[in-house]
């Protein structure tokens, strides 16, 4: 884009420029083995096994603090070996279908607090900071893993437990506010669910993009409730999301029709609104979603029909990207039925970035926002 | 999720806007020589915004006599493109430069003193020793007698009142008397006595017309005509009369019924939070009053635009030669000050980080060599000498935003010093704070906006800038150092060419640079992929307040939608709210923008010269509206333009009191 003009001809040949995409350092212990997004992959995986038992799960999660967070993960339980991994504990916990990534990288280093075997406070810190940036850095795709990591440093530590003269009453008060966290975080869908009802109204016709395990509760909510509504759902390729969503939402006995991803300006007329779950939500109020989402945000921008976010505030992330390109890629395999040539490019980044203008509403447990409070959120949370 | 949050899903009441800050009366209230403040007699205290010069803190104030533009002229018409020889001469000058061009030393080597060589200055020609000579010459070759005739007709109270201060200052002025002008003059002290004198009366003049105001906007009846007095000038001017008002009222009915003077102080704290109302040039009355104080006497310049009449707007004099002849014979403004103010009015620092730290440092001295006289309170002497100093400053140059909030921070700072200190340790003190805001707020908040801003320079980005801001020119020396592969475009504009500058010193580091015009902007903003931009000033609103043109560039970038990225500190950060440019602005020089430099020595015609008919106007500044900023990266992280309000919500406390 920025060679188009002639006098630049010859610096382009001067300069053998390298593909301006930067890749990440590769090494590491912890760094996950390839190149796709291991974001995905959890989702993906996630998505494969939508069932009863899933379903189920859901409703536990979302239906009051189960007994399950008091259960202590089974890799706490053997916690008195000495190699703790909090990958491995990581990975233990994202196997639980409705549990966020983000909510379990916080389950996960809550655990490592309860694993610590540090004596001062200080020492703790570091082992918090380290733990959080291994994980990070195992999936640094992911945007709600980063943002929940860094917030539940922030909440932890930002207290008065530092103060505490006792090393083990402090401890005790960090593990609480661990806890506290998680519960937090798993209430979150539930009072988004709850709080977006007042913008379902009868008769009305929702457009929904991808499956969003957020978007997803608040049609059940508002299915519970009686409200009389019609979904289309985007096929939401290359994955197939839109139609497991889709099936899902059949079975509550929501009238579903399920769109080509093409489809969404032809049928935009007779939508009233869209909802689409998110990613990650960026200082500058905007979103990071499946890709397509900010094509359908600017068709019902320009057709006026209001997009509604609904993110769960673990997902607010202090990054700021300006245009599409300026976001680490998250990469997936697409599949395309035909053969492809080998000299075909083809684009694999899994998401995009939809600017605040294209946004009306954020629905998060924080309340429900304009974009632009998200800067506002996000400085008082992390400065 | 953050120990300052109430429990989730709770709906948050947030104050917003202009809440007043629950700040703890000032314990010791010092009395004021306050102009427009309506203080009780009793009471006589006034927090340090009312003071006289208080008055103009506000950075926004655009005070009374003072000009600065004649640095326009002395740079534009000399050197405006320098031919090869001096060229060179200021390459080889940069490249021993730092990196910041405010950073320390290179201040330093703009307030040389006035003896010393151009060759130190960045801009040279406009140090003293050029200076003298080039606007003696310049004020001889514009012979002035006609245009003081037409304005007499236009304005005839300022011309007596020319008249008037000319006999005081004739015994001075000889020297530079050239054009039988009577601009330029240091007003003697047996003057300035009566002057303060007269001042006096007309405090309380204003403070029983204040109460007056204030008792009547209770009653709440006719507001509107009410309040409105006549203007003894001939026009009639809504400006004054709806603003003086306005901002007094705010405090009063609410408190009506307690007593008088606790009335009159929570309107203090009240006041001191409402952004002050800027004297306006287009009301007789004030400014003859202005002027009478003022120690820099400027002539005002005869054939003012319309629309601008209500900023100070004067002509290019020949007064700075007998300015700084006088720097050490002045005994009310310590030199130091008086140095940084003749370096304002020649226009030898520019830049807002520059004229800040400069003022900044000036002010270390000054309170280095203050001894409290005999019988007198520090913080209220103090304060009075910063007042003075401030007002002065004022009349070299308009304040900027960021110079009035760093005053704002010195002021507070003497406001809380513990009354237990000696005298030398309170000047210890504050010369601490003073260095900690420069080192905190400007150099560390340089370097981490630089960090944040290096991560959206990407390889095979073409960066485009306008002017000359010194944080940008950081990033992109850092993100070179760092080896990102990118292309520079400096787009530049008439009559400052600021963007020579930059363009020297990027090129001089091996930066690949395209330098253009702002003519030129709709076809190279094809080529960029992003715009960084400096700030002069973000008011809450997201406005951006900068170097004229920035609006044009910002508004071409919005379209060919390249993300517009400014670069601004948070002490730069204001809590008014501005919509246009024309509100709050500076005027500069009129002949810099008449005067074309390659025509430089050819004379201008009469027509030209003397035309009623022909207005010149020279904005400073433009405002740019938030939505065609992408964003702002500042010492907090990069914010979008719509968080402006909670930094300064959050932070307020923070930057005054450090």
């Amino acid at each position: 884009m920025w060679r188009r003009s002639a006098s630049f001809i010859l610096d382009e040949r001067r300069s053998s420029n390298s593909p301006p995409m930067a890749d990440t350092t590769r090494g590491g212990p912890f760094q996950n083995p390839d190149a796709i997004s291991a974001y995905y992959q959890t989702r993906a995986a996630h998505h494969g096994v939508i069932t009863s038992d899933w379903l189920a799960q859901a409703q536990a999660a979302v239906g009051g603090v189960s007994g399950e967070e008091q259960t202590v993960s089974p890799a706490a339980e053997s916690g008195a070996d000495k190699t703790f991994n909090v990958i491995e504990e990581f990975n233990g916990w994202r196997k639980q279908p409705d549990l966020a990534e983000a909510v379990a990288a916080i389950r996960a280093l809550a655990a490592v607090i309860r694993a610590s075997e540090a004596t001062t406070m200080m020492e703790l810190e570091i082992e918090l900071k380290k733990a959080s940036d291994t994980l990070k850095s195992w999936d640094k795709t992911s945007i709600s893993l980063t943002a929940g990591c860094d917030l539940f440093i922030r909440y932890v530590t930002r207290t008065s437990a530092l103060e505490y003269e006792d090393f083990n009453s402090a401890k005790s008060r960090l593990l609480e506010r661990a806890e506290k966290f998680g519960e937090i975080s798993c209430k979150a869908r539930k009072i988004i669910a709850m709080l977006s009802q007042d913008f379902i109204f009868d008769g009305c016709t929702i457009l929904v993009h991808g499956l969003s395990r957020v978007v997803l509760e608040i049609l059940k909510t508002a299915a519970q409730n009686n409200k009389l509504f019609r979904v289309l759902c985007t096929e939401g390729r290359p994955d197939g999301t839109g139609v497991l969503l889709a099936n899902e939402l059949s079975k509550l006995d929501i009238p579903v029709k399920l769109l080509l991803d093409s489809a969404v300006a032809y049928s935009m007329d007779e939508v009233d609104m869209v909802f689409v779950g998110a990613d990650g939500v960026v200082e500058s109020g905007g979103v990071i979603n499946m890709m397509g989402t900010y094509q359908i945000a600017l068709v019902a921008h320009s057709m006026n029909k209001p997009v509604y976010v609904a993110a769960e505030s673990y997902k607010f992330a202090r990054l700021y990207p300006l245009d599409q390109k300026d976001m680490a890629p998250a990469l997936r395999p697409i599949e395309f039925g035909i053969k492809i040539a080998a000299k075909v490019e083809v684009e694999r980044s899994a998401r995009d970035y939809t600017p605040p203008q294209y946004l009306t509403l954020l629905f998060t447990d924080l309340g429900v926002l304009s974009p632009s409070v998200v800067s506002d959120e996000l400085i008082q949370l992390y400065l | 999720m953050d120990p300052r949050r109430v429990p989730l899903a709770v709906p948050k009441v947030r104050r917003v806007g202009f809440f007043t800050s629950i700040e703890p009366t000032p314990e010791p209230q010092r009395p004021n020589r306050s102009q427009s403040g309506p203080v009780e007699a009793a009471t006589s205290s006034s927090p340090l915004s009312d003071s006289p010069s208080g008055n103009f803190i506000s950075p926004v104030q655009i005070p009374p006599s003072r000009h600065h533009s004649d640095n326009l002229t002395s740079r534009a018409a000399p050197v405006p493109v320098p031919g090869p020889a001096a060229f060179r001469r200021h390459l080889a000058h940069d490249r021993s430069l730092h990196v910041g061009s405010y950073n320390p030393a290179d201040s330093l080597l703009g307030t040389s003193p006035p003896s010393s060589n151009g060759e130190l200055s960045e801009d040279s020609g406009s140090l003293f020793g050029f200076q003298r000579s080039d606007s003696a010459k310049l004020s001889s070759s514009f012979p002035n007698g006609g245009f003081d005739l037409t304005m007499a007709v236009r304005a005839p109270q300022e011309f007596e009142s020319k008249i008037a201060t000319v006999p005081a200052s004739e015994g001075r002025k000889k020297t530079a008397e050239v054009s039988g002008k009577s601009e330029s003059a240091v007003t003697t002290k047996a003057q300035k006595e009566k002057e303060q004198k007269s001042l006096k009366e007309k405090t309380t003049k204003a403070e029983r017309r204040a109460i007056q105001e204030a008792q009547r906007a209770a009653k709440a009846a006719a507001k509107g005509e009410g309040s409105r007095r006549v203007d003894d000038s001939g026009r009639a001017k809504p400006g004054k009369a709806t603003k003086q008002p306005q901002v007094k009222k705010e405090g009063l009915p609410v408190t009506s019924s307690v007593s008088e003077k606790k009335t009159v102080v929570v309107e203090k704290e009240k006041r001191m939070d409402v952004p002050q109302t800027q004297m306006q040039y287009d009301d007789k009355s004030r400014v003859e009053k202005a002027k009478k104080r003022a120690v820099v006497e400027q002539t005002e310049s005869k054939n003012k635009v319309e629309l601008f009449l209500h900023l100070p707007q004067y002509e290019r004099g020949n007064q700075l030669p007998n300015l700084s002849s006088n720097i050490f014979t002045l005994d009310t403004i310590h030199h130091a000050v008086y140095k940084v103010g003749l370096q304002h009015l020649a226009g030898d620092i520019s830049g807002d980080n520059a004229r800040c730290i400069a003022m900044l440092q000036a002010f270390q001295e000054a309170i280095k060599d203050y001894t409290t006289p005999p019988m007198k309170d520090l913080t209220m002497d103090l304060t009075a000498k910063i007042n003075g100093y401030v007002s002065f400053l004022i009349e070299c140059r308009p304040l900027s935003m960021s110079m009035g909030n760093a005053i704002r921070f010195l002021k507070n700072q003497i406001r809380k010093l513990p009354v237990e200190l000696s005298v030398s340790e309170a000047k210890a003190s504050l010369c601490s704070d003073i260095g900690r805001f420069i080192e905190e707020k400007i150099v560390t908040a340089d370097k981490v906006i630089v960090k944040h801003a290096v991560t959206k320079i990407r390889d095979g980005e073409v960066v485009l800038t306008y002017g000359f801001s010194c944080v940008v020119e950081m990033i992109l020396l850092y993100a070179h150092e760092i080896g990102r592969k990118f292309r520079v475009v400096i787009v530049d504009s008439r009559p400052n060419l600021e963007g020579q500058r930059l363009l020297r010193r990027l090129v001089s580091r091996g930066l690949d640079c395209t330098y253009t015009h702002i003519n030129a902007i709709s076809y190279i903003m094809r080529d960029a992929t992003r715009v960084f931009l400096g700030a002069s000033s973000i008011f809450s609103n997201g406005t951006l307040y900068s170097r004229v043109g920035t609006a044009c560039v910002a508004m071409v970038a919005n379209a060919f939608s390249v993300p517009v990225i400014v670069c601004c500190e948070a002490y730069k950060f204001h809590e008014r709210v501005l919509l246009d440019s024309i509100c709050s602005n500076e005027l500069g020089d009129p002949d810099a923008i008449a005067n074309i430099p390659s025509r430089a020595n050819m004379k201008r015609s009469k027509t030209m010269e003397n035309n009623k008919n022909l207005q010149f106007l020279n904005l400073m500044y433009d405002s740019t509206p938030s939505e065609y900023i992408s964003m702002i990266v500042t010492d907090y992280g990069m914010i979008p333009p719509t968080s402006i309000p909670v930094i300064v919500r959050e932070y307020r406390r923070e930057h005054l009191l450090l």
